[in-house]
């Protein structure tokens, strides 16, 4: 890995675009996948950031979110990990069924494994490392 | 990051700058609720300036548009940039909403 970044978010949404913004500026290198970066690698991050704040710490103040960054010449992999007791994110059904499409929530996740290359969870279930490859196959 | 909201004949238009996403959502709901309980019906949510929307964003959004249908009324989306665009593919909201090129198209018919 060529550049590392670690921040210590406080469980708080606000900070999410700033956070998302900086690590953002921390790839500002990656130019030959601009755009993957700017949708895919963007959107994944915030929704990581707002499940671990929202779901993963329970909106919790006192507790913390833990971002890891890093950018290579071929990908950027970011690990979000919360202080959360972990879920099971097979548990969350496909916001595109018809059934589900007027939810308003349960798309964090599916927009996750759509826009990155590669999402994983680890077996507790409170972290989650999303890759984004410059010759990737996820969308866009 | 702001949501602006103007008057358009009878429809309430509201711009979004910046983004649109779990640290603002709460924003677009209440301005676009608060009008909606005042009696307005018709709305379009003009993402012209728009940098992009997380998941959170597109929940109110439907939200919003259950709610507004439910009173009759109709919300309309208005200058997807590409991106944008993509996630509502992705997620198949484009088969939910009236989604205009523009502004004016948006407001035309209404």
């Amino acid at each position: 890995m060529d550049k590392a970044l670690v921040l210590e978010l406080p469980n708080d949404i606000s900070s999410i675009e700033h956070a998302v913004e900086y690590v953002m500026r921390h790839c500002s290198s990656c130019t030959d996948y601009a755009r993957r970066l700017n949708l895919n690698f963007r959107v994944g991050l915030t929704e990581a950031l707002s499940n671990a704040m929202l779901y993963g710490n329970g909106s919790d103040p006192e507790k913390r979110v833990r971002v890891e960054v890093d950018v290579s010449v071929e990908e950027v992999a970011v690990r979000v990990t919360d202080q959360g007791v972990g879920f099971d994110p097979a548990s969350i059904p496909d916001p595109t069924l018809p059934d589900n499409l007027t939810k308003s929530g349960g798309r964090g996740i599916f927009l996750m494994k759509t826009l990155m290359d590669e999402v994983q969870f680890n077996d507790r279930g409170n972290s989650v490392t999303l890759v984004l490859r410059l010759k990737g196959e996820a969308t866009v | 990051m702001a949501f602006q909201v103007s008057k358009s004949n009878d429809v309430m238009v509201i711009d979004v700058e910046g983004q649109l996403i779990v640290g603002n959502r709460q924003e677009l709901k209440q301005k676009v609720l608060y009008e909606l309980e005042k009696g307005e019906r018709k709305f379009v949510v003009n993402f012209s300036e728009t940098g992009y929307i997380d998941s959170s964003g597109l929940g109110v959004l439907v939200s919003l548009s259950k709610k507004i249908r439910e009173q009759e009324g109709e919300l309309r989306l208005a200058s997807l940039n590409e991106d944008l665009r993509t996630l509502f593919e992705l997620t198949k909201l484009d088969t939910l909403f009236t989604i205009a090129d523009t502004r004016e198209q948006a407001l035309e018919g209404l």
